[in-house]
């Protein structure tokens, strides 16, 4: 689905957050959103979700208007994945996968069989379906992780929102949930993904959307937008592009007088 | 469907199933107890007695009597309105528990969290005070509590900031401004016979309960249990958090609303006739997430099949222990404190 996001302006009371942001997103794109803390990515994604209803400018999927949707409606081309947290009650991972088809349901129905066979099918895809039983909060954060992407795909939605989905994972689950994701975005699926992380982006994105001061500051191709300059405007740090045998990596440098001794 | 969900539903279904048959069990032992005890066999034979008469089968069938004019009074118009009504409070209570804990999500909400009992008690208080009959007593603790959790979410709503977070802190104000009501009430009330009366009341009986108070109370704890039990799905979404069930597709302020509408009128129809009961609402949940897990689908038919036969048993016990009857509000605390004490002590084991 294509997702394009018109001079979306948003202020929280008086307070300006998002100001003239405009990109388009396509399907079997994944573009990484990145930008300093506090910049507006969330926003951004609370507008997309439809939860943050009182913005400015155009918000459309596949041409709809997202304002001109219901909730439901927007959860059926919408979908969310969230940071791993704590949850209050203990649900299995097969629970937690179901609830990703309950748009589909009459609000006052319970899953059945259709809806056991999507979930199903979300995790063999993934390949978690041998921790289907177990309780959500025991699994590892990657697994966690992997679970809301599965309630994702059973949700059918072609947009996939992440919202800093690596932020409490380790390296090696950190490059094992981009793979998915990565996946993903090649079958068909359209992916904005933030981050904190650039090299995330030079490895995994097709495109960079860079939010500075609320505005674009950077829309582009990986290769060509994700630059040193781009780097130091963002995170107000110096940075370093090399190329490796394993491919581009961006390192910040540091700005103190040793910084560069570390050969 | 592969043979893992299967198991789930299957062991879903295998707890549901005992925990109907314990309720069962005890609804028919109950009916033997009391000052003048009646054998099973007999307690069977009345109430299948009663039932082919109900629906005219007696006249094809008829059936042997075996029992005194005595006993059936004993079990059919003494015993049986009251255990029925045992069942039905403790039911509402853990439906009502176990939803104010999915919805503000916290395992520690109980039915009268947005001030309910408060309401109730000074309603009753109240009618008390005026000279009322039991009906009126239960018609004004009703009415107090529906009034209090009105009040409560009018004033969550107009707040800014977190609806669950304004919820659970209005319900905290209007429920002590209600409590000091029913305080003032006490004051005034006429040593003699209000007083104990209010008292009384406050910890919570069913003794005295007729035939003709069943369906009054039964009307409102279906009207509210039965949008409750189809909406338990639903429950699961919206105790991930607002933000989260939204993207689920869930409409989270009109599905909250509708949930303490129904929990309310449940709460309110159980303890405007019961008086203040506590903990059922909140330890049945606990136990039976430990049973079935945390899935509303499995866990809400649970709490209330769990809290009906809890209630009997408290029930059995507050009128059979002692030569006069022990409020059933103190029991229940009583047995469910030390209970919930086993629980949380109680080493985890993994769903």
């Amino acid at each position: 689905m294509m997702l394009s996001v018109r001079d979306l302006t948003f202020a929280y009371k008086k307070t300006p957050v998002l100001s003239g942001v405009s990109f388009d997103a396509e399907p079997g794109e994944l573009m990484a959103v990145l930008g300093p803390n506090g910049v507006g990515k969330t926003t951004l994604f609370r507008c997309i979700l439809g939860e943050q209803k009182r913005y400015k400018g155009m918000i459309a999927i596949d041409g709809t208007d997202l304002r001109t949707l219901s909730t439901r409606e927007t959860a059926h081309r919408v979908a969310y994945i969230p940071q791993t947290h704590a949850m209050t009650f203990r649900f299995s991972v097969r629970d937690v996968v179901l609830m990703g088809t309950s748009h589909t349901l009459s609000p006052l129905a319970s899953p059945g069989r259709e809806q056991e066979r999507i979930a199903e099918e979300a995790m063999e895809r993934l390949g978690i379906e041998g921790l289907s039983d177990r309780s959500f909060d025991t699994l590892s954060g990657g697994e966690q992780q992997l679970c809301y992407v599965a309630r994702a795909l059973s949700q059918q939605a072609k947009i996939l929102l992440m919202d800093e989905p690596t932020s409490s994972l380790d390296y090696g689950n950190q490059l094992r949930v981009l793979n998915v994701v990565k996946d993903l975005a090649k079958d068909g699926y359209t992916v904005l993904l933030s981050t904190h992380n650039p090299q995330h982006a030079l490895w995994y994105a097709d495109r960079v959307l860079a939010l500075h001061n609320g505005s674009v500051a950077a829309l582009g191709p990986v290769k060509e937008t994700l630059t040193p300059a781009l780097f130091e405007t963002l995170y107000g740090t110096r940075a370093e592009l090399c190329e490796t045998p394993g491919g581009s990596v961006i390192l910040p440098v540091s700005n103190k007088p040793n910084g560069g001794e570390m050969k | 469907m592969d043979k893992a969900a299967k198991q789930g539903r299957g062991r879903r279904a295998a707890v549901l199933l005992g925990a109907a048959g314990v309720l069962f069990v005890l609804f028919l032992v109950s009916l033997t107890l009391g000052r003048y005890s009646v054998p099973l066999t007999e307690v069977i034979r009345i109430l299948f007695h009663k039932l082919c008469s109900i629906i005219g089968l007696d006249r094809i069938w008829p059936m042997r009597v075996t029992w005194t004019a005595f006993m059936e009074n004993a079990v059919v118009n003494v015993r049986l309105p009251r255990i029925v009504m045992a069942v039905l409070v403790g039911c509402s209570l853990s439906a009502a528990g176990a939803t104010f804990q999915g919805v503000f999500r916290n395992p520690m909400a109980s039915p009268d969290i947005l001030g309910a009992s408060n309401g109730a008690a000074f309603g009753a208080a109240l009618a008390i005070l005026l000279g009322c009959s039991s009906r009126y007593i239960t018609v004004f603790a009703f009415v107090g509590s529906i009034i209090t959790v009105a009040l409560v979410f009018l004033i969550a709503q107009r707040a800014p900031g977190l609806r669950v977070v304004n919820l659970i802190l209005a319900g905290i104000m209007i429920g002590s401004l209600f409590s000091a009501g029913t305080s003032y009430l006490k004051l005034v009330a006429d040593p003699s016979n209000q007083l104990p009366a209010i008292t009384y009341w406050l910890m919570g009986s069913l003794s005295g309960v007729r035939h003709e108070h069943i369906l009054p109370a039964a009307i409102p704890m279906a009207l509210g249990l039965i949008p409750l039990l189809l909406l338990r799905w639903r429950l699961n979404l919206l105790s991930l958090g607002d933000s989260e069930a939204r993207a689920l597709g869930v409409n989270c302020d009109l599905l909250r609303a509708v949930l303490i509408l129904c929990a309310t009128l449940v709460t309110a129809a159980s303890i405007s006739v019961s008086g203040v009961i506590g903990w059922v609402g909140l330890v049945i949940p606990h136990l039976s997430r430990k049973l079935i897990g945390s899935d509303n689908r499995g866990l809400l038919p649970c709490s209330m099949l769990l809290g009906g036969a809890f209630l009997l048993l408290v029930d059995d016990v507050s009128r059979n222990l002692l030569q006069t009857e022990i409020p059933i509000g103190i029991l229940t605390a009583v047995i469910g404190a030390p209970f919930f004490i086993y629980l949380l002590l109680r080493k985890e084991k993994t769903l």
